[in-house]
């Protein structure tokens, strides 16, 4: 027992050195990502400023029993699945043929420039692309009005939004995700398609059975992490791009928002922990199982 | 000679797609790269039209009226936005520079296979990537018990230890032999000095990606600005763009030339100024983007797919 003891003092010491040079990034965790975990508390108190996230009298599930007999809490589910599941579609289907066309044309120093084009819009923020989107879409100046000669109001036009939602998110992140296949694409070895050249396969053949199915793994793994993500939105896209636009919260409202009006507009403290609490949950579940499945297919890939 | 060259040619192109598929390709990559552009290009074009015009076209191509006005408003009223941009601009320094110290150390550490506590630690890591409590609890913390509010270090702490860097990193640095290190032991360096000037060294592609990612979510935050800073005269540049999108009122909420503002409102230009602001925003990314690109395209591709 007392050798024990000893010898575990005696390794402290030995990883003393490096310990310190970790600490910062501990103190670091434990006062952003920890700590905060103590605020989950919150989620089953009725909170007052007087008596603080500790001294806040309990109140069981009540904050959840309100957040689900509103209807928003199927709007904002429905929102938060709907958008990220059409993201998740648009994107790899679009950015794998992207990744093919740039790689088949004759001129490459064309392809890396193209390629720098598409992935620039991905470094903007989105208030920047917010005001880039308002120079379209302003009723009385905005260029597609004005060039159409319509008097269209976006920014209550609810039927409009899952459309120009989905085209910014495409806009801003697809020569991101173009690259990444891109980068796969490059790496396959000729000698198969040279090999499927002798036997006679044109183009489409060799696309069909050479390169989709080199990508498929990655294509999978991408695939089903962001599926483990999807519970999660894009704060800046469904808040800053919509210009936080009350007619639209129909179409516009995902957790991540729902979240963010019920604590900094509303000040609703208990009800926007008890939803930010139930994205937590939900989450956590799918990335574990998406972590399972994708450790099944391609162990390299998992998260852990 | 010509003959080898050109059957060697003729063999590529047997494989390439017709020239014709090509031009066709060439034609649409063209168009959508005018797609990302052009929005952009409008919003720079705006910035410089006259107030005059836009009321007259609209927000055009062609303005009727080129002019400074925008910008020359805000070299008159302009203190708010130097402002900003000094806050911004240190967080992006400052929060970098912290950032990656903190990050590098963290990673290098537990990429050390004889480091006994690495196990514990990654794993504590690895949770927080799983489950965190979500925003209210977070900024309640973060107001509350560390009292951030308000302060510049809301916009640079929250986000100096990313995770996902960590594990990138710690990858990285896996690849540098442990004889390397054991040699440096022996030199008579002690842990830090061998990171110092043997293993940061070796690490410098991987570390200047992650450093180059970092500047640019420092430089585009607004989240923690909106989220922690309520005083209109601590806005980093991003949130101050933001809070712009229904009028100007912000630059001089806090300016010591209110009253000269209230005789220009009525014909301060509201349309092109939030443009230009925009576009001062958006300047240095774009400048420095063409120079970086291809540290962004290596560090997608370091760790693309866990992405």
């Amino acid at each position: 027992m007392k050798k024990q003891k000893k010898s575990r003092w005696f390794y402290f010491k030995k990883n003393l050195p490096l310990t310190m040079m970790a600490l910062p990034g501990i103190i670091l965790m434990i006062l952003f990502k920890y700590l905060p975990l103590s605020g989950i508390v919150l989620a089953f108190k009725q909170y007052n400023i007087r008596d603080g996230i500790f001294g806040s009298a309990w109140n069981g599930l009540k904050n959840f029993e309100y957040l689900f007999r509103t209807k928003d809490a199927w709007i904002i589910t429905r929102n938060t699945l709907g958008y990220n599941l059409m993201f998740i579609v648009l994107d790899l289907v679009l950015a794998v043929t992207m990744a093919i066309i740039l790689n088949e044309l004759h001129q490459k120093r064309a392809a890396k420039v193209y390629q720098t084009i598409f992935m620039a819009p991905y470094f903007l923020s989105w208030v920047v692309v917010s005001f880039i989107a308002y120079s379209l879409l302003s009723v009385d100046n905005g260029f597609i009005n004005r060039a159409l000669g319509l008097n269209v109001t976006w920014y209550s036009q609810t039927s409009a939004w899952p459309v120009i939602l989905v085209v910014f998110q495409i806009w801003k992140t697809l020569g991101y995700s173009t690259v990444m296949y891109l980068g796969s694409i490059v790496g396959i070895s000729n000698d198969y398609y040279e090999a499927a050249l002798m036997d006679g396969a044109t183009k489409w053949q060799q696309i069909k059975y050479i390169t989709l199915p080199s990508l498929k793994g990655m294509m999978i793994v991408l695939t089903i992490l962001a599926i483990g993500k999807i519970f999660y939105a894009d704060f800046g896209l469904f808040y800053q791009l919509p210009r936080n636009s009350g007619p639209l919260f129909p179409v516009t409202n995902v957790i991540d928002t729902y979240v963010y009006r019920a604590l900094k507009e509303n000040g609703n403290i208990g009800m926007s922990a008890a939803a930010s609490l139930y994205q937590s949950l939900v989450g956590f579940v799918l990335v574990l199982t998406s972590n399972f499945i994708v450790r099944k297919i391609d162990p390299d890939s998992a998260l852990f | 000679m010509s003959k080898t060259i050109r059957s060697g040619h003729k063999e590529r192109r047997i494989n390439e797609i017709s020239n014709r598929s090509n031009a066709i390709l060439l034609i649409i990559l063209t168009l959508l790269a005018a797609v990302c552009v052009l929005p952009v290009l409008l919003v720079v074009i705006v910035s410089f039209s006259s107030e005059q015009s836009i009321f007259m076209k609209g927000y055009s191509f062609f303005p009727a009226e080129f002019s400074l006005e925008a910008y020359r408003f805000f070299l008159r009223l302009g203190d708010q936005i130097v402002r900003s941009y000094a806050i911004t601009l240190f967080v992006t320094v400052f929060g970098t520079l912290f950032s990656l110290v903190v990050t590098t150390m963290l990673s290098y550490v537990l990429s050390r296979p004889d480091y006994r506590y690495g196990r514990v630690l990654t794993l504590l890591l690895l949770f927080t990537m799983l489950f965190n409590g979500g925003l209210v609890p977070s900024y309640m913390v973060n107001t509350q018990l560390l009292g951030l509010r308000d302060t510049i270090w809301a916009l640079i702490f929250p986000m100096s230890l990313n995770v996902f860097y960590v594990v990138i990193l710690r990858t990285f640095f896996r690849g540098i032999p442990l004889e390397i290190i054991e040699a440096a032991h022996i030199d008579g360096a002690g842990e830090f000095r061998t990171f110092l000037t043997v293993v940061l060294p070796l690490s410098k592609p991987g570390v200047a990606t992650i450093g180059l990612f970092t500047v640019i979510a420092y430089w585009n935050d607004w989240f923690l600005g909106m989220l922690y800073i309520f005083e209109t005269k601590k806005y980093p540049i991003q949130t101050l763009l933001q809070s712009m999108q229904n009028s100007l009122e912000a630059l001089t909420q806090s300016s010591a030339n209110a009253l000269e503002y209230a005789e220009m409102a009525k014909n301060a230009p509201t349309d092109s100024g939030r443009m230009a602001l925009t576009v001062l925003v958006v300047l240095p990314v774009m400048l420095a983007y063409p120079f970086f690109q291809k540290y962004f395209v290596k560090g997608l591709t370091v760790g693309g797919v866990k992405g």
